[in-house]
């Protein structure tokens, strides 16, 4: 490996890069456009507080006013009262407003409650949002029990303290901008090497290379390093954009540095290895689609991998970016060291595997 | 002068086929080498094994005292190559690549001095993607050149190109002889081996079917000189009845084959004494051209057996 050859490699490649403007709008403008989209779809669900539509038939007796209000108070659920007309169903109006959730307090509740008898408060979930339902169940729940309690003058005995993991709380941008920038990790690099690997075997630029004293090793690197400095700067860019434009809680540490480091040469090297084992520049793009496309949306690129089913969370193991993304996660907003050091291994150990075998496979010269 | 390049029983099989078919030559140095073939013959398979590209099946290949194919590194410190269609990174300038090289090969150049050695220094700042197919072969020839090499490969250098361009390039062959480097060219234009070259090697099936100067090979496989004159065909009947000698009669001209530079004042004579109207003459002799696609055709009509060497 000869640095002043890495460099001289280095810089020719970045000028092409640079002047050939569609490379740099995929690597650095598309990245913003994505957190831009997906943080403005998201931001309004981003909240975890469930909107509960009520209609109060105790005639906003103090009772149910106050059952209401201990709702509201809980932080799942932001009570929304409505007065429909007397031939408008609730069950209805809730589905023709688009409405998931909603609750009748019956008539009665207020003398029900201080009669000590009986009475129900109906709730109306949407099977196809059972997140909504459970939050607005669980609380309307809590809150009957504090009542009952209450009314058979008992005790607490088991109570309850709520601590977040982590120091703060965290809103869907918070894990959109660390998988975005791990979703730019995987695609600049697979999909401008696999290019790379076949066109330049196509226009015999390999061969030309070949006649130098550069060597494949040093041609990789310098891919490698290229695609790291554009990894700091469209990481930099999306950091910013997401807390400025969304508010994001994400803290720029050193510890980031390795992911950025481990994680283009990773994917340099992967798209390679990709590009080298095909034989033509299609079957190079078919590889490079079936390798990159699972990963871009199973390794918690646009949603955290715990909300998968519990089949694919064994799945994303498998996905090398998996562990780019999480140790990010984990050094951006949980500042757990041990668990994005056991990340920053398997990138490591994985990366050094996949360019050894990239290197080995990917020819100047033919037979 | 030394032997630049010795090719002994070089052979090179592709599963059943034989591209190339235990052939034998020798590239002196300083000298231009042009090897000729028509496509398919062998040529490029040739040259890439020479340029170390390429493993040979058998036989023994030696380039500047290496083995292209085992000593591939320390070979391409010491020789150019321009490929056929030179292509390179599209928004590189001229200036950029020959530094590039520079770098690459740890030599100290100026990039102006080597543009302007192939006519490119006005393009000098020009994108890669941007220049002309000449100027995309110059550049192809300034890199081959940023190292200083003691033998260039040129692979059909000027194909697709030009007059003009074409003659740039030459011009550049010349250069580079004079500077005692050896050139081993490979061309389609016969015109421009018959130029530039000091030996010539046309290969065809794999095999070499004739090797020497250009004018060895043309006194060895061409026509004899000829004489002709614009007649009528019953003009050719008398010569053919008079002179005893080869008569072609083609387009309105009568064509007589001489046996030497005198021969002409007697086939003047008889032409003369025939009585029958006649304008025009001139002498001609056969081109390389000529002789190539005589060679090429005699070989594949069967006339010619594979290895008839000058």
């Amino acid at each position: 490996m000869n640095p002043r050859r890495i460099g001289a490699d280095f810089k020719v490649f970045s000028r092409g890069y640079i002047r050939n403007r569609v490379g740099l709008f995929f690597a650095l403008v598309f990245p913003i456009i994505l957190i831009g989209l997906f943080g403005l779809i998201f931001s309004a669900t981003g909240s975890s507080t469930v909107t509960l539509y009520t209609e109060n038939f105790d005639h906003h007796s103090p009772a149910s006013v106050a059952f209401l209000s201990a709702l509201n108070q809980t932080g799942a659920v932001t009570v929304d009262v409505v007065s429909l007309p007397a031939n408008q169903g609730f069950a209805t109006w809730l589905a023709q407003q688009g409405h998931t959730v909603g609750l009748i307090v019956p008539v009665g509740f207020q003398s029900a409650y201080a009669n000590h008898t009986p009475t129900n408060v109906t709730l109306f979930t949407d099977p196809q949002d059972q997140a909504s339902g459970g939050i607005a169940a669980g609380a309307i729940s809590g809150v009957a029990n504090y009542y009952n309690l209450k009314a058979s003058n008992g005790t607490q005995i088991v109570g309850l303290q709520e601590q977040q993991v982590g120091s703060q709380v965290y809103k869907y941008i918070d894990f959109l901008v660390p998988g975005l920038i791990g979703f730019s990790i995987l695609t600049s690099p697979m999909f401008s090497l696999v290019e790379i690997s076949s066109t330049y075997r196509k226009d015999h630029l390999f061969r030309q290379l070949s006649l130098t004293p550069l060597t494949r090793g040093e041609w990789l690197t310098a891919k490698a390093l290229w695609y790291i400095v554009l990894t700091f700067l469209s990481a930099a860019i999306m950091i910013a954009f997401g807390v400025f434009a969304f508010g994001a809680h994400l803290t720029f540490t050193l510890g980031l540095v390795p992911f950025l480091i481990l994680g283009p040469f990773f994917f340099v090297s992967l798209g390679m290895l990709a590009g080298s084992i095909s034989r033509t520049p299609e079957s190079a793009a078919i590889l490079g689609n079936i390798i990159t496309f699972p990963m871009m949306f199973l390794s918690g690129t646009f949603f955290p991998v715990s909300n998968f089913p519990p089949f694919l969370q064994k799945v994303v193991y498998i996905l090398p970016l998996y562990y780019v993304i999480d140790g990010m996660n984990q050094v951006m907003l949980f500042q757990n060291t041990s668990r994005a050091l056991l990340d920053i291994a398997v990138i490591g150990i994985g990366g050094v595997l996949v360019f050894v075998a990239a290197i080995s496979v990917f020819k100047w010269r033919d037979e | 002068m030394g032997e630049a390049i010795a090719v002994r029983g070089l052979t090179k099989k592709y599963d059943a086929l034989t591209a190339v078919d235990a052939i034998n030559f020798t590239v002196n140095e300083g000298q231009v080498f042009a090897f000729l073939g028509p496509n398919g013959a062998g040529k490029t398979t040739t040259v890439e094994i020479l340029e170390g590209l390429r493993r040979r099946t058998s036989g023994d290949v030696t380039v500047l005292g290496l083995d292209p194919w085992t000593d591939g590194p320390a070979l391409h410190r010491k020789i150019g190559v321009i490929p056929q269609e030179f292509r390179f990174f599209e928004k590189t300038t001229p200036k950029e690549a020959v530094e590039y090289y520079a770098t690459l090969f740890g030599v100290q150049v100026d990039a102006k001095s080597i543009l302007e050695q192939v006519a490119l220094l006005d393009k000098a700042n020009t994108h890669f993607d941007v220049l002309s197919g000449g100027q995309k072969q110059k550049l192809g020839l300034a890199l081959a050149l940023v190292a200083s090499p003691t033998l260039c490969f040129l692979d059909e250098p000027t194909t697709g190109l030009d007059p003009q361009a074409r003659r740039g390039i030459w011009d550049v062959i010349r250069q580079l002889r004079r500077e005692g480097r050896t050139v081993f060219l490979t061309t389609h234009y016969l015109e421009e081996a018959e130029l530039l070259a000091d030996q010539v090697a046309i290969i065809h099936h794999g095999q070499i079917i004739a090797e020497g100067t250009p004018a060895e090979i043309i006194r060895d496989h061409g026509r004899p000189e000829r004489l002709t004159v614009e007649a009528p065909p019953s003009l050719g009947e008398y010569l053919r009845a008079h002179l005893k000698r080869d008569v072609t009669v083609e387009d309105g001209q009568v064509a007589v084959a001489m046996r030497d530079k005198s021969d002409a004042l007697v086939v003047l004579q008889a032409i003369e004494a025939s009585g029958i109207p006649w304008k025009g003459f001139a002498t001609s002799t056969d081109t390389l051209e000529d002789v190539f696609i005589s060679l090429v055709g005699r070989m594949d009509d069967g006339v010619l057996g594979g290895g008839a060497k000058t």
